[in-house]
């Protein structure tokens, strides 16, 4: 069991998915058939023996407060530990300080703890990470401080919005590099660090009274020189989900058994929210290739390329194609959709035809009628 | 404690010695079915659903399985902090302790937990059943009849009231006679196993029976036929809908073919009635481009790559290319290789299938059934 609390750090730098973000927050999007982006992130905690997580929330959190509940369901709901769920505090004069102040606020979260190492994560980047061997890496490194990489081809993925890391032959971070001011390497820092408490605490006590906003702006890359910060390399499946297009680029590559079994499976499994919806019923009309489908599903029609969530109904003759249709979808009979995203509860009525285009899908927002 | 109107009391001891190969390591109660759960999900999922928020499930049978299954009763909302669910296996006393002797005497041995709860009715049920029923809906009939006793009975075909606990009703479903697997039965009206009583008279008849050196200690071979004679008020209560005992390798096949009907008599997708089970935290399946899916039930965690007809397939059951599945059951985490044919068939959790192995056959009257965690190759082709 690792020496580490965790924290989610939503409070800021989450980046926004248009209509899918519309009425939630970016960690609360539903992913990968039956999951939400932060179910990822704090899988990977709680299944390496992380038994206190607290969740630096921001606006729009219903949904993702109703998700999370107790945290019974990552096995967070305990007398000891547990999930914390700390909304923004505004500083006195009444406006938001940024993710230093939520840390500012929330101090005895981390006073009261007697876990020596703090796991800070943001929760878009959708991955199965062993957070043991990154503190077993952090911890024999002697560093002050451990970033999480993964190095990407630049030539397929997009490393655009993304900081990235200047690692040097002793594993020690150089540099840090914004992409959108100037290049840097193809190591893409994952936004998740290790570091330990006592400096997390001293930092955030010593930012704010500077009036600092960003930790990891205005704290981490500007005095990367003074600590040893240590690098640690990922290598499983990584899903940068900071905008609709790569959303969906993120989404599709799930239709690689590798990436689905990297993802879902190794190095342990993933926890959501139960929804107790019977296995997936195909009727004897539907035809199905390359693709997810999740328990719940009525799949009467044809369905290639796609990825269908939860309790969704696809009635005879409907026929989606490289699609994402999430939770309790209804598609009619005969409809056609291709290149969408329907966001949860979308009814599409008879005959509809919807498409998007092949890199940019056209995106129907909760509880549509069409 | 705080006092319930009605509890019930779940005899899930059965030992399900029909079910051959799947019952060596656990109790029938906890046999796999429907994709996703166990048979004793039905039971406990009617019970929460029902609104009925204090069970006790009475084990005897290899009851490891089941303990773990059942654990604090989450899944099914009864992680309760006054009642929920409690498991209650055969226990030993200072003056010695002994195994549930039947069904009544179960009861009869855990006296002490029913009296914590001063209940007014207790419902009695097992856990070897596939049904959904509102059991708040017999309790309603229970008390508008004034009955000291109800029993919830179904029509069955008549060829087979001999299977059953048969009655005989008035025009007013007053009970006038109960016979227990009658050679000749009179009607078709059989006795699911499902009983309401009134406590006081339920625990003096449990007294009365302890005490009869003679008695088998069981519900429908004394209990119900002495409190008959000595003139309580018993009435019936009919349910419509879909039951069925999964005894028999035969009959629980049978039962996962139902589910794959046009129109399944038994309803899973029922948003007010969902049957709750203990979740396996599994994705999505996968089904590949060389993949054919029809008629079939398919749970989460699968990777399928053949052809998979009118069968059900549990979580993490993955499916090679050119294999053919057809009219079979196929239970968590077996492993199909390439080019394998099943016909009718139930394959055991956990079982590996290697590459061309052929198993059943299309034309084949029985059922094959292979057991858990076995190793089947092409040159085997077992029997039933």
């Amino acid at each position: 069991m690792p020496n580490a609390i965790g924290v989610i750090n939503l409070a800021i730098n989450q980046p926004l998915l248009h209509e899918l973000t519309y009425s939630r927050s970016t960690a609360a999007v539903p992913f990968g058939g039956r999951y939400r982006l932060i179910d990822f992130v704090l899988s990977n905690m709680v299944n390496c023996g992380v038994k206190k997580v607290a969740v630096f929330t921001n606006n729009n959190s219903r949904s993702l407060m109703d998700h999370l509940g107790s945290g019974k369901e990552w096995g967070l709901d305990r007398k000891q530990g547990g999930l914390f769920i700390l909304p923004p505090s505004t500083i006195p004069n009444g406006t938001f300080g940024g993710d230093l102040q939520q840390f500012a606020a929330n101090l005895d979260y981390f006073l009261r703890s007697k876990e020596k190492y703090v796991i800070i994560s943001s929760s878009h980047m959708v991955c199965n990470i062993d957070f043991s061997d990154v503190m077993r890496s952090h911890v024999r490194s002697g560093a002050d401080l451990t970033l999480i990489y993964k190095e990407l081809n630049s030539q397929t993925e997009d490393l655009s919005d993304s900081i990235t890391l200047d690692v040097g032959l002793n594993g020690r971070v150089r540099a840090m590099r914004d992409s959108h001011i100037e290049q840097g390497s193809n190591k893409v820092y994952m936004r998740m660090m290790v570091i330990s408490k006592e400096l997390l605490v001293d930092l955030v006590k010593r930012s704010v009274s500077q009036n600092y906003y960003d930790l990891l702006r205005h704290v981490i890359m500007r005095n990367l020189d003074r600590w040893h910060v240590n690098a640690y390399e990922y290598k499983g499946y990584l899903g940068i989900i900071n905008s609709i297009t790569n959303y969906y680029r993120n989404s599709m590559n799930l239709l690689k058994p590798e990436n689905w079994h990297s993802l879902f499976f190794c190095p342990s499994v993933i926890y959501t929210k139960v929804k107790d919806e019977a296995p997936a019923i195909y009727s004897e009309h539907a035809r199905v290739t390359n693709s997810l489908i999740a328990n719940g599903c009525i799949v009467e029609g044809t369905v290639e390329n796609s990825i269908l969530f939860r309790g969704v109904k696809v009635h005879r003759g409907a026929i989606i194609r490289n699609s994402i249709i999430m939770q309790k979808c209804e598609i009619e009979a005969s409809a056609i959709l291709e290149n969408v995203i329907l966001d949860k509860e979308v009814h599409v009525s008879v005959g509809t035809w919807l498409e998007g285009e092949k890199l940019v899908p056209a995106v129907y927002s909760k509880k549509s009628v069409i | 404690m705080f006092k319930k109107e009605c509890i019930a009391m779940l005899l899930a001891g059965g030992e399900g010695r029909r079910l051959g190969l799947l019952t060596q390591r656990l109790a029938k109660p906890a046999v796999h079915f429907g994709g996703k759960y166990r048979i004793i999900d039905f039971t406990l999922s009617n019970c929460s659903n029902s609104g009925i928020d204090t069970v006790g499930v009475l084990t005897q049978y290899q009851p490891l399985v089941l303990n773990s299954h059942i654990g604090i009763g989450s899944p099914w909302d009864l992680d309760q902090k006054n009642g929920g669910v409690t498991v209650l296996p055969p226990f030993v006393e200072q003056n010695g302790g002994r195994w549930y002797k039947g069904t009544a005497n179960a009861i009869y041995q855990n006296l002490n937990f029913i009296e914590q709860y001063d209940p007014q009715y207790v419902l009695v049920i097992s856990g070897d059943h596939i049904y959904k029923m509102d059991y708040s809906l017999m309790l309603e009939h229970h008390k508008a009849q004034q009955a000291e006793a109800s029993i919830a009975v179904i029509e069955v075909p008549i060829q087979e009231a001999s299977r059953f606990g048969i009655m005989s009703v008035d025009e007013e479903l007053r009970i006038t006679e109960f016979e227990e697997k009658p050679k000749h039965p009179k009607n078709n009206l059989a006795s699911m196993g499902i009983y309401i009583f009134n406590w006081d008279v339920l625990r003096s008849y449990l007294l009365l029976d302890e005490q009869n050196p003679d008695s088998s200690n069981d519900f429908g071979k004394d209990v119900i036929p002495r409190m008959l004679r000595e003139g309580r008020r018993m009435s019936a209560y009919r349910f419509q809908g879909y039951w069925k005992d999964v005894g028999t390798v035969e009959s629980l096949w049978e039962a996962h073919m139902d589910l794959l009907a046009e129109k399944p008599e038994l309803d899973m997708y029922e948003p007010e009635w969902k049957i709750y089970a203990v979740n396996p935290n599994q994705p999505p399946h996968y089904i590949a481009p060389t993949a054919r899916v029809q008629r079939s039930l398919v749970n989460e965690g699968c990777l399928v790559y053949g052809t998979v007809e009118h069968s059900v397939l549990f979580y993490g059951v993955h499916v090679g290319a050119g294999s053919h599945i057809q009219d079979a059951v196929i239970m968590p985490n077996v492993k199909i290789g390439r080019n394998v044919t099943i016909h009718k068939a139930i394959i055991g959790a956990g079982t590996i299938i290697t590459d061309d192995a052929v198993i059943g056959s299309p034309d084949s009257p029985d059922v094959i059934l292979i057991g858990e965690n076995d190793y089947i190759q092409p040159a085997i082709i077992p029997h039933s």
